[in-house]
């Protein structure tokens, strides 16, 4: 069995002077899903960015691939990972075919130009988050949703073996919400890849999650199973707020007290 | 995204368009000389207006151009480092500096090499000093070079104008033409030409890098881009380049700001494209508004950087409001 696709060992992280992740151990395999979970604040997208390597942990190791990130030439770790974050600008004009392409640059040597192949992969990126139709559009014109659902076919454009969500649902539609965790489940199953997670809906974490891992914000972290670590009593603990747990069938919803 | 062939065609009429710009400059003046003995003069033949061609008029053209071409590129540069479209070369204060140490120059009366040496020297005081203060914590953020920068050019703007108040009038109107920026200054085009040809050779390695620069640190650190390294870089590069023109011809303004922009509404914000077509628009407009400045009340010569900014306002205005949206 190869090295698994995201390691972490001993992984604290600090946010603003205060240990937010203390003594992190976690390894995600090919094929797994796993959300992260946690109150505004509890440091969810700081650990996420270290984990892709995007700024050095305060003690512990991250590995991509069984190699220590920090060591890595950024466009290596580009390859083994893609990162949706929180927020995208563009204090500049640029049409969404070109913004899709931007996910071909580790891919593409200095001197080379985006190919026909490389088209093609942007555009069926495009077309999988529902934007086939678009590509001519200036992104200042899309909405908030179109503009995340952008972000989203980058990343596969990107395609990359892990990937690192932060909170990849924010503006979307209840459809375009089912539809983006779909894909995601959809990648891993078929093309083994692994998938972390910021989530705010734990039914959802649920419905398309294997493990979880929730961030308590003082350090603390608990990570297992879904249906062991997703329950009415640590979640009411995790959130601060009384949740009442309905199972039906193999789903679970939390609805607040 | 403009296709590689797409990018070659713009870039050859731009081309066509630096050579008919400087063409020009070198058959109007007060003395009118035909093309055909411009020619001449050029391939080396005995003609009547050889000296004036090869002498005065090629070299301030090609030094015209090159100082244009190296404010478009920084400009464009500025523009992707500080994630600002108001960006421009003099923004962090590298004019400034640059006009503290000219004006020091001719208020102490050295000749030109030493305007020139202070005026390098200002610049790059400028330069490192905006560095060293903005890398002060190790953060190095936009908002803070940008504030910095903005607070070293007020400090210089405040030393110029107090050596203007406390200079004799004799010296004056000197400073005010290095200040507005004047060709007639630029010695040999050696040095800015080379100058322009190493920047864009330095830079374009880079130009999809900056692309991704410009959709923010995280996003472009995240797609592979060794971000601190290319921001040294490019802030050194376009720095170095702002220093190489005003060194040359002053303070210009204008070019810096607004040619990038121009490129960019016209042919898109893909810096491969961008970088190239911005040096050769820049050089291309610098020289045609030199032409202009020393010939509409010749034997009199207005200051270039009057005409940069009367001759881009509406060409830009134009195309801005040609743009959908």
């Amino acid at each position: 069995m190869s090295a698994p696709l995201l390691e972490a060992r001993g992984v604290a992280v600090d946010v603003g002077g205060r240990r937010v992740v203390e003594a992190l151990d976690m390894a995600l395999l090919g094929g797994e899903r796993l959300a992260i979970l946690g109150r505004n604040g509890a440091g969810k997208s700081t650990l996420l960015s270290t984990l892709a390597g995007l700024r050095p942990t305060t003690a512990g190791v991250v590995l991509l691939a069984g190699e220590d990130c920090a060591l890595m030439l950024p466009r290596e770790a580009a390859l083994r990972r893609a990162w949706l974050g929180q927020f995208q600008s563009d204090p500049f004009g640029s049409t969404v075919l070109e913004t899709a392409l931007t996910g071909r640059h580790p891919h593409l040597g200095r001197w080379d130009w985006e190919t026909g192949r490389d088209g093609e992969l942007a555009r069926s990126a495009l077309a999988a988050v529902g934007l086939a139709g678009m590509e001519q559009r200036q992104i200042h014109t899309l909405s908030g949703g179109e503009r995340q659902r952008l972000a989203i076919a980058t990343l596969f454009a990107q395609a990359a073996p892990l990937y690192l969500l932060d909170e990849p649902l924010a503006h979307l539609d209840l459809n375009h919400q089912m539809a983006v965790l779909e894909l995601f489940a959809g990648t891993a199953r078929d093309c083994g890849a692994g998938v972390l997670m910021v989530l705010h809906d734990p039914g959802l974490a649920h419905r398309f999650c294997d493990r979880a891992l929730l961030l308590h914000g003082d350090g603390r972290t608990e990570l297992g199973a879904v249906d062991a670590i997703l329950t009415a009593e640590k979640l009411s603990e995790l959130y601060g707020y009384a949740l009442r747990q309905i199972d039906d069938g193999g789903r679970r919803c939390f609805i607040p007290e | 995204m403009p296709t590689r062939r797409r990018a070659f065609l713009i870039l050859a009429a731009l081309c066509l368009l630096a050579v008919a710009s400087i063409g020009l400059a070198l058959m109007v003046g007060s003395l009118r000389i035909a093309p055909t003995e411009v020619l001449a003069a050029l391939l080396g033949q005995d003609s009547a207006g050889v000296d004036v061609v090869l002498q005065l008029r090629l070299p301030r053209a090609l030094a015209g151009f090159a100082c244009g071409g190296l404010l478009a590129l920084a400009g464009a540069l500025m523009q992707v480092l500080l994630r600002n479209p108001l960006a421009d070369p003099y923004v962090l204060g590298i004019s400034g500096g640059a006009g503290v140490g000219a004006l020091f120059a001719i208020l102490l009366g050295l000749p030109v090499l030493g305007v020139d040496a202070l005026a390098f020297a200002g610049a790059l005081g400028a330069m490192l000093l905006v560095f060293g203060l903005a890398h002060g914590d190790g953060s190095w953020t936009q908002s803070r070079l940008l504030l910095t920068g903005v607070i070293v050019a007020a400090g210089c703007g405040a030393l110029v104008a107090l050596m203007l108040a406390l200079a004799p009038d004799d010296r004056l109107r000197g400073m005010l033409f290095w200040l507005m920026g004047d060709l007639a200054q630029a010695g040999s085009a050696g040095p800015s030409l080379l100058a322009l040809v190493a920047a864009l050779l330095l830079a374009m390695p880079f130009a999809r890098e900056l692309n991704l620069l410009a959709r923010g640190l995280m996003q472009a650190q995240a797609l592979g881009v060794a971000v601190n390294r290319l921001r040294y870089t490019i802030y050194l590069l376009a720095s170095l380049a702002t220093a190489a023109s005003v060194t040359t011809a002053g303070s210009i303004g204008f070019v810096g700001l607004v040619v990038p922009h121009l490129v960019r509404l016209a042919t898109g914000n893909d810096q491969r494209l961008l970088l190239p077509a911005s040096v050769l628009a820049g050089g291309s407009l610098l020289v045609l508004a030199d032409t202009l400045a020393r010939t509409l009340i010749a034997p009199q010569q207005l200051p270039v950087g009057v005409l940069t900014a009367l001759i881009g306002v509406p060409v830009f205005l134009f195309l801005l409001s040609r743009q959908p949206k």
